[in-house]
């Protein structure tokens, strides 16, 4: 009973957990895995919108609500944050993924550090009124404050799936992955489509921050935890595949909290990343993603 | 005379699209073929199966004689079958000598004999005078032109052109053309693959025509020239544009 | 320069740094050189696949951490020479560069980035559980007496960083200037050409990796006898992964110069700015650099020098 009892809360608690990683992923999804820029800043943004999230819930809103309004702003950050990426690399055609991948990595210290100045490195969270409680269902256990930002995940994938499917600017993001040439020879501007997709990725990354922060208490450098497994989701969802990130986190975080469970917590960090290097080794385009 | 190249039911395909095949295609020594056909009919994916950039899906290579499938690119290079790129690939950071230098250093040339014989190579196709030059600093008629250079190195049996005399004017395409007889003469079997129609039709013995990854029409330049669906598929899509 | 000069040189600054310590009293700084002797070899190592063959490297720290471990756990159970630790670290780092590149350099350079940081990760979790090597507390590395020869455990442990950083210095040189080199760079150019013109690129990136390896993992064997003390988040700290791709990039990653220019640097700045600054503007610092560079001058000092050279040049050539 002790096992079915542990079992069946590692799972709940997995799937909950695999939802938040999918949100913070998501915006990686997009500008990895449809774009091909690798940016390992989108953590740090992600944090830096859970920061955001944190200042508007000391005004007393709710923090999905705020995250909802900053996605505006973040959007725009986002679009400026292309222009000066495509004006220093791509347009001079010599985005060599060393150098985009440099570039990034200093947009991410400036980020965190951008952070720690401002709010020094002190632990920061929200208060919203469901933490401490816990929805039960027979023997599962799942804390509101996991339960709570676990469901905004598959709302906003659902969003963003039916975008990317239905709408003209949705399926130019995914044309653009494909055959940039085709696009622009159809009428389509590849950079305002890439800008546009950058600032959308951007956007959700205050979402994922709102999501990180309900869940738990974060400092400047709590997205480099998350750098190395977003990209995990990526890469085992098979690039650029939106319902794929959604399953490919599921499974990490089932995993890890598997592990959690049955092993010791400090074996949980090195899943994601044994699944990922396996993944490299074995599938390199990815469980949902078809081979090239 | 036995066939040099032997291409057997060979496809390719990327997912669920099959860009190539199945292909049956032979080159005889010292033949000079023309591969023609639309963008994207599987030209260049045919070519990157015979050079071994691509592992092909299905079918067999045979090189003289002996089965290549399995071999990879770098072994089939050395082996003599010899490729220029569509867009050239030069090796920056390097000087054009330097270019030369790297496949002959998977040759048995002695160390003392390796700038000689790069010379001669360059001179040959006329780029002996840009020998210090970076590989950055290059026209992109040089560009070609180090791309066949750094080819012929290895001196091949076989040298597939990949669009050698794309974007130079009618006077570089006559060069260039000049050259690929050259070497044809002294015995390197060429395959060339081309949109510029009547450098094709001049220089090849033998034409084939690719159309979604199937060969439709084989034979004579004037015979494939004059085919109905060759007409529809190729010179049909040139006039709409 | 050529080879006699360069080994000319090499022998000046090995005897230099052997008298160094019987000038200089005060052991502060040898301890602080050592940290910019560390990042030579780290910064060189690196760039032996970072820069030669265009391959990023962002796990850096997992080879270094692998080095540092392997001496930590040579000292405990056999109690090893510092030789004998350097040996293996060497050897440890470059079956570990040989393994992750057999699982990822088939496929493109991003994947073998991203497989890079998942390894750091890997290896800390498995010291995190490893009680032998102390777990996330870390191990206290009661390495074997300084031979008498030198002034004290710091000054000996800065004579073998030294002639450490001669010895990576002299392999990255050997590789740039011979056919070795010449592939790698073939390979970062366009690796479809230089499979087509022969070169057997797996192969040779595998080689790459397993060097930079073995050098980086090299420059962390002799910290347990520097800090007496190794923990894996200072074994596996995100300060050398970062370093150790700032150090080249800034320096330049076309010639050995470059990374050495770039550690002694960068590695001199921040040994004097975590002096007087705080650590977090030491990494702002690095970052803005970092971020200069890459949208300035991407191909470092080296490409600035030259630049300079040539329009110095041209204005000759025209008066």
């Amino acid at each position: 009973m002790v096992f079915l009892d542990l079992a069946l809360n590692a799972l709940a608690s997995g799937i909950a957990l695999g939802c938040i990683y999918a949100l913070v992923a998501l915006g990686l999804a997009i500008t990895f895995g449809l774009l091909h820029i690798p940016n390992v800043a989108h953590p740090a943004l992600v944090i830096a919108g859970a920061y955001a999230v944190v200042l508007a819930n000391m005004r007393g809103i709710d923090p999905i609500l705020a995250a909802l309004v900053l996605t505006l702003p973040f959007y725009a950050v986002g679009l400026a944050f292309y222009e000066f990426y495509a004006r220093a690399f791509e347009r001079r055609g010599r985005g060599n993924t060393l150098q985009s991948l440099t570039l990034f990595f200093g947009v991410s210290l400036i980020v965190e550090i951008a952070l720690v100045v401002a709010f020094g490195t002190d632990l920061r969270s929200v208060s919203v009124p469901y933490v401490g409680r816990s929805f039960e269902l027979g023997l599962i256990v799942l804390p509101y404050r996991f339960l709570v930002p676990a469901l905004l995940a598959p709302a906003v994938i659902l969003g963003l799936w039916l975008y990317m499917t239905r709408t003209h600017s949705g399926l130019a993001m995914r044309a653009v992955a494909h055959d940039e040439r085709a696009l622009s020879i159809s009428g389509h501007d590849p950079v305002a489509i890439k800008r546009h997709a950058f600032g959308l990725a951007t956007a959700l990354a205050v979402l994922a921050g709102a999501a990180l922060v309900i869940v738990g208490p974060v400092d400047p450098f709590a997205g480099r935890v998350h750098l190395g497994r977003v990209f995990a989701v990526v890469v085992l969802a098979g690039l650029g595949s939106i319902p794929g990130t959604l399953a490919a986190a599921i499974i990490i975080g089932v995993a890890e909290a598997f592990v959690t469970a049955f092993l010791s917590p400090s074996w949980a960090p090195g899943v994601a990343f044994a699944i990922l290097l396996g993944t490299l080794a074995l599938r390199p385009n990815g469980i949902f993603g078809t081979a090239r | 005379m036995s066939a040099i190249v032997e291409i057997r039911g060979v496809e390719k395909r990327f997912g669920a699209i099959r860009a190539l095949g199945p292909v049956n295609l032979s080159l005889q020594p010292g033949e000079r073929l023309g591969l023609i056909g639309p963008n994207g009919s599987g030209k260049t994916t045919l070519i990157n199966c015979l050079s071994g950039l691509f592992a092909a899906n299905a079918g067999t290579i045979v090189f003289e004689g002996r089965d290549i499938t399995q071999e990879p690119a770098h072994v089939r290079a050395r082996m003599g079958i010899a490729r220029s790129f569509q867009i050239p690939r030069p090796f920056t950071g390097m000087s054009v000598i330097e270019n030369l230098l790297v496949p002959m250093d998977y040759l048995p040339i002695e160390a003392g004999a390796r700038e000689g014989r790069a010379m001669e190579i360059l001179s040959s196709v006329g780029l002996a005078g840009r020998r210090d030059a970076p590989a950055e600093a290059l026209s992109q008629l040089e560009l070609r032109k180090l791309e066949l250079a750094r080819a012929l190195v290895i001196e091949p049996k076989v040298l597939v052109a990949d669009e050698a005399m794309a974007g130079l004017s009618e006077g570089e395409i006559n060069d260039v053309l000049a050259l690929l007889m050259r070497l044809n003469e002294r015995g390197v079997a060429i395959i060339m693959i081309e949109h510029i129609m009547h450098a094709v039709m001049r220089f090849s013995q033998r034409v084939v025509c690719l159309e979604t990854g199937r060969i439709i029409a084989e034979g004579l330049p004037q015979a494939v020239a004059q085919d109905k669906h060759v007409q529809k598929v190729y010179f049909g899509e040139r006039a709409g544009r | 320069m050529s080879w006699r000069n360069f080994l000319l040189v090499a022998l000046l600054v090995a005897a230099a740094g052997m008298v160094l310590p019987r000038v200089l009293e005060n052991p502060y700084y040898f301890f602080a050189g050592y940290v910019v002797l560390q990042y030579v070899v780290i910064a060189t190592g690196w760039n032996i696949l970072g820069g030669y063959a265009g391959y990023t490297n962002f796990g850096t720290s997992a080879f270094f951490g692998a080095g540092v471990y392997t001496a930590a756990f040579l000292i405990k159970a056999f109690e090893a020479p510092l030789l004998v630790q350097v040996l293996a670290a060497a050897g440890i780092g470059m079956l570990l560069g040989l393994v992750t590149g057999y699982l990822t350099l088939r496929i493109q350079g991003v994947y073998f980035a991203i497989a890079t940081v998942a390894l750091v990760v890997v290896l800390e979790t498995v010291v995190h559980n490893s009680d032998y090597l102390g777990g996330a507390s870390g191990l206290t590395t009661i390495a074997p007496p300084a031979p008498a020869w030198f002034a004290g455990p710091t000054q000996y442990v800065f004579c073998v960083m030294l002639v450490l950083a001669l010895v990576a210095v002299g392999i990255a040189r050997a590789i740039e200037h011979s056919w070795v080199g010449r592939s790698l760079r073939a390979i970062r150019a366009s690796e479809p050409a230089a499979e087509a013109c022969g070169v057997p690129t797996l192969r040779m990136k595998l080689a790459a990796c397993a060097i930079s390896g073995g050098v980086i993992a090299m420059a962390g064997a002799p910290y347990p006898y520097y800090a007496s003390h190794v923990d894996p988040l200072s074994a596996f700290s995100l300060t050398i992964g970062l370093n150790a791709l700032a150090m080249p990039l800034i320096g330049g990653t076309r010639s050995w110069i470059g990374p050495v220019l770039g550690a002694v640097l960068l590695a001199s700045v921040q040994q004097i700015t975590t002096v007087t600054i705080s650590s977090e503007f030491n990494i702002l610092a690095v970052g803005l650099m970092l971020i200069a560079f890459v949208v300035l001058a991407p191909e470092g000092i080296l490409g600035l020098v030259a630049e300079l050279r040539e329009r110095v040049g041209r204005r000759r050539a025209t008066t």
